[in-house]
């Protein structure tokens, strides 16, 4: 469903070419729960935003239901923004001065979907994550917890081909981030596809299939990406899988 | 539907920023009152005066004799009705007098006129008839008489056929002009007119010394007043007449006016760009304010046009609103001046409204394009870390 072939991009630091993503390749199908782990420089944000069609990558491939993303124009990678994905930011992302029923409606508007549909379908997502109560709050009227919700109902109004959700609980408290993570897993179970990009550990642990990203590279890839056995991951170290979990935490402890 | 949306959004964003978006609009403000107001006091001012002329006998063309020997008779002005360009020719001489009736006494402008006076001047008699060239020949002491005179002498009382003693003379009352008020630049209304030999008489008066003559159309004004010169000049000699011609003296009046409206107008409009200036600096603070915002829009799908008609909109709306406010304040000021200056009426025209704000309109989308263009061209992915 969603596939990166070799991808690269380097970004120039002064005059330092820094290597940001170093020939990624993975695959993800339907409804997969993933979570992509890296510290701080792993390049786990790069990929976030290469798989956001955020940014578009300097060298290799990259599949959308079998859409090649990179020849893509600004216009089209918009389009593909709206239609395919569904973000959930660290930061919510909401936009202050609409309540929670116009920022959900917001990705239908811009997809120019009918008035009556619209509505429809932005009280449906707003049920889903209990927020039916509080449709006409303003972000600053709304808990954290509640504001992330707003954000995911706004990510799935669309019906994306995939949730990508950044760091999502990490500016919550924990029985918020408890709520959200359940959210997302009953998302999962309902049949979508969800990429979950962190640092932490346990939060990853909650995903079905876990891969490690350092300096750029594909460090581990566990579970399914083995068991699919789609050959083109040949970077990843799919042996190991989650017996070399210690293993790594370590080395990520040491390139912190 | 989208577009809907947009301008929900733009007005939201106007009211959350109240005494932002007044200061903003007031630039527009001050330059759509200053267009509308300049503009239409010039233009009353303009109707008024250029009506007033017109009354005093538009088209026309006014002849002055300063010599009376030789004398110009009434039957040789007259015969100029007889060229193909000359439409009506009227003769009158004017003198004071005094008009003495049951009791009360007024002074008077005294006409001797012939008969076409009336119908040259574009005066309504409303009661009673017009002067004849045969009560002239007769010398009959038959006379008109302003409403402002039928009033002063009589008061309400029907006057027709009455008789009003005139420097000594009598004469009776055969028809009185409609009202024209105060506010006439030459009121006819303290006017009695009588026919041209018989006034004559009594001014002691001798030959034609002033006639009013029109064109028989629009196209022959040139020719007759051709004519005239040569008929004048054949019998008095140059230097010794003038021929006016009220029809230029009206144009060049309005062509002045004109000037004067476009220049004053022009000042309005540096003032509306000034305005405009104003609306784009907010617009790029806007902007930069709401970087993360772009950054979410674009994030979630917003495409450039999206943002462009968003900011535009924004812009346009905030330009609008100034142009409408602007527009009812001069409409006010206006309304206001009326009610203090009686002789002149001044009304925002249709047309100057709609140039005002068109112009409006037309200045926040130029100052809103290039606002609205830098939000638009923001790369998703740096407008989303902005802080």
């Amino acid at each position: 469903m969603i596939s990166l072939n070799n991808i690269r991009k380097t970004y120039l630091v002064g005059n330092e070419e820094v290597h940001a993503l170093d020939g990624v390749s993975l695959s993800i199908e339907e409804h997969e729960f993933v979570a992509i782990i890296g510290s701080s420089g792993s390049g786990k944000s790069t990929l976030m935003n290469i798989i956001g069609c955020l940014d578009v990558a300097d060298e290799g491939e990259y599949l959308i239901d079998g859409q090649n993303i990179n020849s893509l124009s600004e216009k089209q990678l918009g389009k593909m923004r709206n239609q395919k994905i569904g973000f959930i930011f660290q930061q919510f992302n909401l936009i202050a001065k609409l309540d929670a029923y116009e920022n959900v409606e917001l990705p239908l508007i811009y997809q120019g979907v009918g008035a009556r549909e619209r509505r429809e379908r932005v009280l449906e997502a707003l049920e889903k994550v209990g927020l039916s109560g509080r449709i006409h709050h303003r972000p600053n009227q709304l808990s954290g917890g509640q504001q992330q919700r707003v954000a995911v109902a706004r990510a799935l109004v669309t019906r994306p081909t995939l949730i990508l959700a950044d760091e999502p609980t990490g500016n919550l408290d924990s029985k918020s981030s408890h709520d959200i993570m359940a959210l997302i897993h009953e998302l999962h179970g309902q049949g979508n596809t969800i990429v979950l990009i962190t640092h932490d550990n346990d939060l990853a642990a909650e995903a079905s299939r876990q891969i490690r990203l350092l300096d750029g590279k594909i460090l581990s890839d566990s579970g399914k990406g083995a068991m699919s056995g789609s050959g083109k991951e040949t970077l990843s170290d799919n042996g190991k899988g989650a017996m070399s979990g210690n293993q790594i935490e370590t080395g990520e402890e040491a390139a912190e | 539907m989208k577009f809907r949306q947009e301008l929900k959004m733009a007005l939201s964003s106007v009211k959350a920023n109240k005494m932002r978006s007044f200061l903003t609009m007031l630039g527009i403000i001050i330059g759509v009152m200053a267009v509308t107001l300049l503009v239409s006091l010039v233009q009353g001012a303009t109707n008024t005066i250029t009506e007033e002329l017109s009354g005093l006998g538009g088209s026309n063309l006014s002849c002055m004799v300063e010599k009376t020997t030789p004398r110009i008779t009434l039957k040789e002005v007259q015969a100029l009705e007889q060229e193909p360009e000359i439409g009506l020719v009227s003769v009158y001489s004017s003198g004071q007098g005094v008009a003495k009736a049951a009791g009360n006494q007024e002074n008077v402008t005294i006409l001797a006129v012939s008969q076409n006076y009336l119908q040259l001047n574009r005066l309504t008699v409303e009661k009673g008839r017009c002067l004849t060239d045969v009560e002239s020949e007769y010398r009959l002491s038959n006379c008109i008489i302003g409403a402002g005179v039928a009033f002063n002498l009589f008061g309400t009382k029907d006057v027709l056929n009455e008789t009003i003693r005139l420097n000594g003379k009598d004469f009776t009352v055969v028809g009185i002009l409609e009202e024209e008020g105060s506010a006439a630049l030459n009121t006819n209304d303290l006017k009695v007119f009588l026919p041209f030999e018989t006034g004559q008489r009594l001014l002691g008066m001798n030959g034609v010394q002033t006639f009013d003559a029109s064109a028989s159309d629009e196209d022959s004004v040139a020719k007759a007043e051709q004519t005239l010169n040569n008929f004048l000049r054949g019998k008095v000699g140059e230097d010794n007449y003038e021929v006016f011609n009220m029809g230029s003296l009206l144009d060049m009046i309005s062509t002045v006016y004109n000037v004067l409206g476009y220049l004053l107008g022009g000042i309005g409009g540096i003032s509306l760009l000034v305005g405009g200036v104003g609306i784009m600096n907010i617009m790029l603070v806007s902007v930069t304010e709401r970087t993360r915002e772009i950054g979410i829009r674009k994030a979630i799908g917003a495409q450039k046009s999206d943002i462009i008609v968003q900011f535009l909109i924004e812009s346009v709306v905030l330009s609008l609103l100034g142009g409408f406010i602007g527009l009812l304040l001069s409409g006010g000021i206006l309304g206001i001046i009326n009610a203090f200056v009686k002789d002149y009426h001044f009304a925002i025209t249709l047309q100057v409204a709609m140039v005002a704000v068109g112009f409006s309109v037309g200045v926040g989308i130029l100052f809103g394009i290039y606002p609205a263009n830098k939000a638009a061209k923001l790369k998703p992915i740096d407008a989303l870390r902005f802080e």
